[in-house]
């Protein structure tokens, strides 16, 4: 680099810059926190939902699946998972009920979690509420 | 080792090639995962291994970012540490809240080590890399603060370089991001907005103002070329970072629920990142060439000269590769992203730690400048062997991605997920002999540090 352009140059433009663009990025994020309840439609969020995130927490779901694209690769995608299940929350349910304690023979098995009807029902409200965030359209299509 | 306080890192040092140890042999069992789905079922899930391969990663990650401070403050500060004694106690708290804590996760059922632990009275559990019970992450945030508090003082105390300078505030600004992780809202959509406030400002923002003050010290030091020069790359490089990196975030917003804006906003300066990581290449091949002195330490040069080419591939170019919102609606949460992952973390995070540990590793163990030449090659066979196995796994899991994203995403009869997964196992077998080849080169990185310590080490 030139001799021209000092050290005390580079600091400023680093911390010039910085601070600017954190700025704006705080700014954004003000914007999208007006903007997300229609996107998010919280309004929907009601205790059933709030549960069942709870039970996704516990579970830790996100360890083998994505939920809107994020989490790990090694199992469905399970934002759109109640409209690939045919808008049924009971196929959902079903479902986890009915995963193999043991698991399948040389194939990949969810585990059984043993969760009460409570859990179930919570879980699946759950799913059923994020399919309906406004995500850009995404997965492309119904396999996620 | 030019102050007697130093020898504290050596302690963390070790705990990083400890864990990392134990993050690659869950590497190798999650890649069995893949093509033998029952394998280890029940006694240990997928999300299991999972968790305790991404912890640990993170955690030695911390241990050799903290060891790192612990070495290059005092002589970057020309004084001693503020406090030797502290540093050795939070490390064994650290140390052990990390052990118990792995030991959690393997031991009982993840809801259970949830009720155990308290997660009712503050739930922050079960969302990806925030695994850990919430007193855990209590824990993660004293020892962070009373390691902060060390270091500062050890800076205000002494010498304030710029190197130093950068250090602190890439450490403060991940015990603070860090601080996010106990936002836990009902609603998914703002609990996942901010959840990259921690996981995205760390790694792609304040994470790399520490790989970057690491690896100007380590050229410095081998180099011989004068500080000014090194420390103006060194600002440059990071406004690079941060002016890009910070919007950035934008390209994780694409399709979790936020404002369309977004995908422009997110577009424009993701496609911007590279540019940091292309200059870090420059940088560090300009200084190599204008080095005043042969520093002994080929094995450590090697680190620090491979550390930005691979973070440059795994972070810049194949970051760019999905980052664009029009690619990234395919490729979004597909095994490209798991690619991108495995390059970026060890070009970036892994490489620049194992750098500043042979630069320091052979100083700290009283062995003059430098390894023995025995060691030395050692040691660089293993830099190959990890390095080139990466390149593969990335390579093979870029295979699985794009066949993925075509098989499931883009084709006329859109197959699901399992049947898909199917069809690619030929690539995640391949990346399991990688991941294989790769467990060997850390074993003899581990042997490096055994053997030829009874030849004549390099002055």
């Amino acid at each position: 680099m030139s001799e021209k352009f000092t050290k005390s140059m580079s600091r400023n433009i680093f911390y010039g810059g910085a601070a600017f663009f954190f700025l704006l990025f705080v700014a954004l994020t003000f914007d999208t926190t007006r903007a997300l309840p229609e996107r998010d439609h919280r309004q929907n969020i009601t205790e059933q939902v709030a549960f069942g995130k709870k039970v996704w927490e516990k579970n830790n779901c996100i360890g083998c699946h994505t939920l809107l694209g994020e989490g790990a690769y090694f199992a469905p995608e399970l934002g759109n998972v109640y409209t690939r299940f045919g808008n049924s929350k009971e196929a959902i349910m079903a479902f986890i009920k009915g995963r193999p304690v043991e698991g399948i023979q040389g194939r990949r098995s969810m585990p059984q979690f043993n969760l009460t009807d409570e859990e179930l029902e919570a879980v699946a409200e759950f799913l059923k509420w994020s399919s309906e965030i406004n995500t850009a359209n995404w997965p492309p299509n119904v396999q996620g | 080792m030019q102050y007697q306080s130093q020898a504290v890192s050596k302690l963390y040092f070790m705990a990083a090639i400890g864990l990392f140890i134990g993050q690659i042999l869950f590497g190798v069992i999650l890649g069995l995962q893949y093509v033998i789905g029952d394998f280890l079922f029940p006694e240990i899930p997928f999300n299991v291994a999972r968790m305790v391969h991404t912890n640990l990663l993170i955690v030695w990650l911390l241990f050799g970012f903290m060891g790192a401070a612990y070495f290059m403050v005092p002589e970057e500060a020309e004084t001693e540490l503020f406090s030797p004694k502290l540093a050795i106690a939070l490390f064994w708290i650290f140390l052990i809240a990390g052990a118990l804590t792995i030991v959690g996760y393997l031991a009982v059922p993840y809801a259970t080590l949830a009720n155990i632990t308290g997660n009712d009275l503050l739930p922050t559990m079960g969302r990806e890399f925030l695994e850990q019970p919430t007193i855990t992450k209590i824990g993660i945030v004293i020892v962070a603060l009373g390691f902060l508090f060390n270091i500062s003082m050890t800076v205000l105390k002494g010498r304030k370089t710029a190197i130093s300078m950068v250090l602190l505030l890439g450490l403060w600004g991940l015990a603070i991001f860090f601080l996010f992780s106990f936002y836990n809202p009902e609603n998914l959509v703002l609990d996942k907005m901010y959840w990259w406030w921690v996981v995205h400002l760390w790694v792609e923002g304040v994470w790399e103002l520490i790989l970057g003050a690491i690896l100007a010290f380590v050229l410095i030091k081998m180099t011989g070329v004068d500080r000014e020069v090194i420390e103006k790359w060194l600002y440059v490089i990071i406004a690079m970072s941060l002016i890009t990196g910070i919007i950035g975030t934008g390209h994780h917003f694409y399709w979790i629920g936020m404002p369309e804006y977004w995908q422009w906003w997110g577009s424009i300066f993701s496609a911007l990142e590279p540019i940091p990581f292309f200059m870090m290449v420059i940088f560090a091949f300009n200084m190599v060439n204008r080095r005043r002195r042969e520093h002994p330490n080929k094995a450590a040069m090697l680190w620090a000269i491979g550390t930005p080419v691979m973070a440059f591939l795994g972070a810049g170019v194949w970051g760019f590769m999905h980052t664009l919102a029009p690619v990234n609606y395919y490729t979004h949460g597909t095994q490209i992203t798991a690619a991108h992952g495995h390059m970026a973390f060890y070009g970036a995070y892994v490489m620049v730690v194992l750098a500043i540990i042979s630069y320091a590793m052979p100083l700290l163990r009283g062995r003059a400048a430098a390894n023995s030449n025995k060691s030395q090659v050692l040691e660089m066979w293993s830099f190959w062997l990890m390095t080139v196995s990466m390149v593969f796994i990335t390579l093979f899991l870029t295979g699985a991605g794009i066949l993925q994203t075509y098989l499931q995403r883009v084709s006329e009869n859109p197959q699901p997920f399992m049947v898909v997964q199917e069809k690619i196992a030929l690539f995640y077998w391949m990346r399991e002999v990688a991941g294989v080849i790769f467990l060997i080169g850390l074993i003899l990185y581990v042997m490096s540090f055994f053997i030829g310590g009874e030849e004549e080490a390099i002055a």
